[in-house]
């Protein structure tokens, strides 16, 4: 009862470039992720407004809309980030491996380790590459081989063959899309189950973001990527499902992301896609 | 493009404009000058009944005599650093001890811990702290911490002694390090500690392991600047060390090794090298009088000393600046 076995074999990956350009278009039949009736507010204002979402394993799963509906809010609920902005209260459920990650006896930190997250801005930390990735292991207290996981984790982030003989430099000294590989490597190092990636190439040039989209729909392999874009060509070419939020923090269409963009549901959100609104 | 018929208003200014731009940038200029002579006065000052004194009292046995009194009543003066050294350096290693550790964690309290209630409230006191004139930290040192100090810990302590006045300029320097330290670690960029968190770091793992790392050059800077004003340090000592070049003795280990019993230096008033300035300048001393160069020489040496201490910090901050 293996997911792999249940996906389409690859030749049916090369057509239809358009959409859904991967070999996980069948929806995965786990849960890595749900949302029940999830309300989140700053202060009075409402930033999230009673959604529920499944999320799958091991697939590329894309949240879009305009500027301010949630989205990044959203992504913070999954790791509990938004625990540390002391005006924001959530509501609901985030359920992730069946436990709800907001219950007394969760640990956010230990929540966190679980569930990677690589940011807009490229930011490793001011030491050296081999340290930035290192770094997530050494406060979990890793007792494998440490440089051995680092090797795997950027190889991981196809960056390997770049720095590798530069392991000892600042990983200041990279470049913004290397950089951000870095902070990806960094991320999946401790080998979590889920990525969180709120707008990770929406900094880059457009050679060093194709890299990293790549690259995600490798990660997709072994996580269940979670992935902010305000690109819809990005959000089509990776993601397997895709939800639109809309204003006010409405969850408005969440289906296969070749539905989505071919034959949407709502007319807002065909609006939205085709760039009529938002 | 071509139906725009004004052309946009590029004139010079009038003349009475430029006049009043050319006096301000004079009178501002006139203000850099006068600290820069100011500055340039006291170093030549410094330097030249420095170099009196010197031609009188031979460079060696200013720095490696150890018997200090410039105005003795029967005659035979005597000008050797060392006693002073020794006193300056028990204030200011004893001050450290106190104000870089304290300042540090009120530093990383109030950057990273402290809700933003607590840190308004903490701040301003740490301000005031700072704002005390230093005579009257001179005189708690005097009046609490020796008493308090001679009725538990060390009964036969003298009532002017090194140490109340050492931990009384570490408590005057601990603002000092937390403020500017506090400034640097807040600098660190929130990004850096998302990154962290997001791995799963606690608050003390992203304090110590990312915060106060990038941001070590500003902690070293402050580190190195309450040094030097625990070097310069000059009120709470007149009041609470007392004023007397003592020169603590000399033992030897099995080995044969010389050192000294930082209780006995502790323990018993001693001298600094601003004290003996003090003296001297209290005193009714005339120029040419080499007492009264002397003072001159103290002060050079502790010129260079915490000059050194400037580049330092300086290089200090150059070499780990993080670019973040
Ligand atoms: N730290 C915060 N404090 C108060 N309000 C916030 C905070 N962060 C977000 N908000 C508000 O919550 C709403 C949703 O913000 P969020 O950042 O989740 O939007 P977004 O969809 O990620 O937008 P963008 O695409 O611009 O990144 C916005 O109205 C925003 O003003
Ligand atoms: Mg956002």
């Amino acid at each position: 009862m293996s997911n792999t076995e249940t996906k389409p074999s690859d030749s049916l990956i090369t057509t239809d470039v358009e959409t859904g350009s991967n070999d996980r278009t069948a929806p995965s039949d786990r849960t890595a992720v749900a949302a029940r009736d999830l309300n989140v507010f700053y202060g009075d204002e409402q930033a999230i407004d009673d959604v529920s979402m499944e999320i799958p394993e091991k697939r590329v799963t894309a949240l879009i809309g305009p500027s301010g509906c949630g989205k990044s809010t959203f992504l913070r609920c999954i790791n509990r980030m938004n625990d540390m902005i002391e005006v924001c209260r959530v509501e609901g459920d985030i359920e992730f491996g069946g436990k709800n990650v907001y219950d007394d006896d969760v640990d956010p930190v230990a929540l966190r380790r679980k569930i990677g997250m690589v940011f807009q801005k490229p930011n490793p930390f001011p030491k050296s590459i081999r340290d930035n990735v290192a770094y997530g292991l050494k406060i979990q207290g890793f007792d494998g081989d440490v440089d051995e996981r680092v090797e795997e984790s950027l190889k991981g982030a196809a960056l390997w063959d770049e720095v590798k003989d530069q392991l000892g430099s600042s990983g200041l000294d990279l470049s913004g899309g290397q950089q951000q590989r870095l902070c990806i490597a960094r991320a999946i190092a401790p080998d979590p189950e889920v990525i969180l990636m709120d707008e990770p190439t929406s900094a880059l040039d457009p050679v060093a973001a194709s890299k990293i989209e790549d690259l995600i729909d490798d990660l997709a392999e072994e996580y269940t990527v979670i992935i902010v874009t305000h690109n819809m060509q990005q959000a089509a070419r990776i993601s397997d499902r895709t939800a639109v939020f809309l204003t006010g923090g409405r969850l408005v269409e969440y289906d296969d992301t070749t539905k989505i963009f071919e034959d949407p549901e709502e007319q807002r959100v065909e609006d939205y896609i085709t760039g009529k609104f938002g | 493009m071509t139906d725009s018929t004004e052309s946009p208003d590029l004139q010079r200014r009038s003349g009475l404009t430029r006049l009043k731009e050319g006096t301000y940038g004079g009178f501002f200029a006139a203000c850099a000058v006068i600290t820069l002579l100011t500055t340039v006065a006291i170093i030549a000052t410094l330097l030249s009944d420095a170099l009196m004194f010197f031609a009188e009292v031979p460079i060696r046995e200013f720095l490696f005599s150890t018997s200090w009194s410039p105005n003795p009543r029967g005659g035979g003066q005597s000008f050797g650093i060392v006693a002073l050294v020794i006193g300056t350096l028990t204030v200011t290693i004893t001050a450290a001890f106190v104000a870089l550790p304290v300042g540090t964690l009120t530093a990383i309290y109030l950057s990273e811990y402290a809700t933003s209630s607590a840190r308004s409230i903490l701040k301003p006191l740490l301000e005031i702290l700072a704002g005390i004139p230093t005579v009257v930290y001179g005189y708690f040192a005097l009046v609490y911490i020796t008493p308090a100090l001679k009725a538990t810990l060390f009964p036969e302590m003298s009532t002017f002694n090194a140490l109340s006045a050492s931990l009384m300029v570490g408590i005057m320097t601990i603002p000092m390090v937390s403020s500017i330290s506090e400034d640097a670690m807040s600098a660190v960029p929130d990004d850096l500690r998302q990154a962290g968190y997001g791995l799963g770091a606690t608050k003390f793992e992203v304090s110590t392991g990312i915060v106060v790392p990038a941001s070590i050059s500003g902690i070293a800077s402050s580190y190195i600047l309450a040094v030097s004003r625990a070097i310069g340090e000059t009120m709470i000592v007149v009041v609470a060390m007392g004023a007397q070049a003592r020169m603590p003795a000399v033992r030897e280990t099995l080995l044969g090794i010389p050192y000294i019993n930082p209780t006995d230096v502790l323990l018993d008033s001693g001298m600094t090298i601003t004290v003996a300035m003090v003296q001297i300048a209290g005193g009714d001393l005339t120029g040419g009088t080499i007492p009264y160069d002397a003072m001159f020489a103290l002060g050079l040496t502790l010129f260079v000393v915490t000059l050194v201490m400037n580049v330092l910090s300086d290089l200090i901050a150059e070499r780990y600046r993080e670019e973040y």
